[in-house]
């Protein structure tokens, strides 16, 4: 099958089997290794992308689904972004499997509630797991996204 | 190389389905719980994927003066965050709400969570206590079945062969209404339940119950009712209900078992406390 996407703003035609699996094909047809495979089920959040705007387990999601679709990977996300940088700031990575995902989904988070309360923070990634960092320097670094405040 | 069709009306969803090879076809919507089962345990071989997440009728919500019809591919981050949902049926924006995490909630349709079929299922104690109706459309029409009549056995609905859930229609409730739901698992995101239940409890003026409907997931093979518990509170004040009575009353109305999650006699134990909290704390 043959399909259409715009993945980081780029037109991008890709020939799969239609099940199969678009963490597949951002990871092997395309080489795009930021989403990475955690449980392969739904539960981890580790392939977590934007599709037209919405954070999505990209290992749910199967190819024959995604024409016209809007993809943003990690890949997707400038460096020097402001949530990337509060990330270094709050030393929110330790292993970073899990620290695509978490960018993806405070990325769609702070686009419905640009200043989050840390209920709706914890909300936001609770499809996100963590086994190092700890929640706690990663809704810091969400927080001070958010706010532009920076604490030592 | 599996075939992929996409209709993009529900006439055409049905002529596909009509002519599919038996066994060899796969409906999938949000994929949340297909794609796993694709992944996990022994892939089925599926020669064609009848996907139905292109076609808008499917989408639709429509508050009428009798209720709320929600097309059957709503995703549940619709109904968590739409206002209609929240302040009439609350219990469904709580349902939609804690339904594995935020991308699931994303892709993950309330017509999937019902043909899923799952004992487990979050989204159905509450259409159970709502007295929800389903619209099911087949080759001859559209038919309109209780809720409570779809689940047949383990993993089986009424569904034949060539029938797709189509909608589903909650009524308002009547004044003197109080709704509660409580999901209970490992932790708040993401988990399967241990026990879920929704209740409904109509008070007269006197404060006493002329009825009581309840929905629970995970006590029986199929999400079920408490037919003997609403008997049993239906006409009674609150003072006169007994907690034993309860317990014996849900005893009779579940059949739970061990599995990984929990136990039978846990669930027994937890399902009669969350009657008796619904009873006294319904809001």
């Amino acid at each position: 099958m043959s399909v259409k996407m715009q993945i980081n703003g780029q037109e991008v035609q890709v020939q799969a089997p239609p099940a199969s699996r678009l963490l597949d094909v951002l990871r092997v047809e395309l080489g795009l290794k930021g989403a990475k495979e955690g449980c392969g089920e739904g539960e981890c959040g580790a392939c977590a992308v934007l599709v037209n705007g919405q954070v999505v387990n990209s290992c749910l999601i199967p190819l024959g689904q995604m024409d016209g679709a809007e993809i943003v990977t990690i890949e997707g996300v400038p460096g020097d972004s402001t949530l990337i940088q509060a990330f270094h700031d709050c030393a929110a990575a330790q292993c970073g499997i899990c620290t695509p995902g978490m960018i993806l989904a405070a990325t769609a988070l702070l686009a419905e509630h640009p200043q989050p309360t840390i209920d709706e923070i914890r909300w936001g990634l609770s499809g996100n797991l963590c086994r190092c960092t700890g929640y706690g320097r990663i809704y810091e670094a969400v927080t001070q996204a958010s706010t532009g405040d920076t604490h030592g | 190389m599996a075939e992929w069709l996409r209709p993009r009306h529900m006439n055409e969803a049905l002529q596909l389905l009509a002519e599919l090879p038996a066994e060899q076809y796969q409906i999938i919507s949000g994929g949340t719980d297909v794609m796993v089962a694709q992944q996990l345990s022994a892939p089925r071989d599926i020669a064609v994927w009848l996907d139905l997440s292109a076609i808008p009728e499917l989408k639709t919500v429509e508050v009428t003066t009798e209720g709320i019809r929600i097309g059957a591919g709503v995703t549940l981050s619709v109904l968590r965050r739409h206002p209609e949902v929240q302040k009439h049926w609350p219990m469904l924006a709580a349902s939609a709400a804690v339904t594995g995490a935020a991308p699931i909630q994303n892709r993950a349709t309330l017509g999937g969570n019902l043909c899923n079929a799952s004992p487990a299922a979050d989204n159905a104690p509450v259409l159970l206590a709502y007295a929800a109706r389903i619209e099911i459309a087949g080759p001859n029409g559209t038919r309109l079945l209780p809720y409570e009549q779809f689940h047949l056995g383990y993993r089986q609905t009424d569904l034949a062969t060539h029938e797709l859930l189509q909608a589903i229609h909650i009524p308002y409730l009547p004044a003197g209404s109080r709704v509660y739901y409580r999901k209970v698992g490992t932790r708040a995101a993401q988990a399967i339940a241990k026990v879920g239940i929704a209740a409904w409890i109509h008070f007269a003026e006197n404060q006493g119950i002329i009825a009581a409907r309840f929905g629970l997931s995970s006590v029986a093979a199929t999400p079920c009712v408490l037919p003997n518990v609403s008997e049993y509170l239906s006409g009674k004040r609150i003072s006169n209900i007994h907690e034993s009575m309860i317990r014996e009353k849900v005893s009779s109305d579940i059949k739970p078992v061990d599995d990984i999650r929990s136990t039978a006699g846990y669930r027994l134990e937890v399902a009669s406390r969350l009657v008796w909290e619904a009873i006294h704390c319904a809001q």
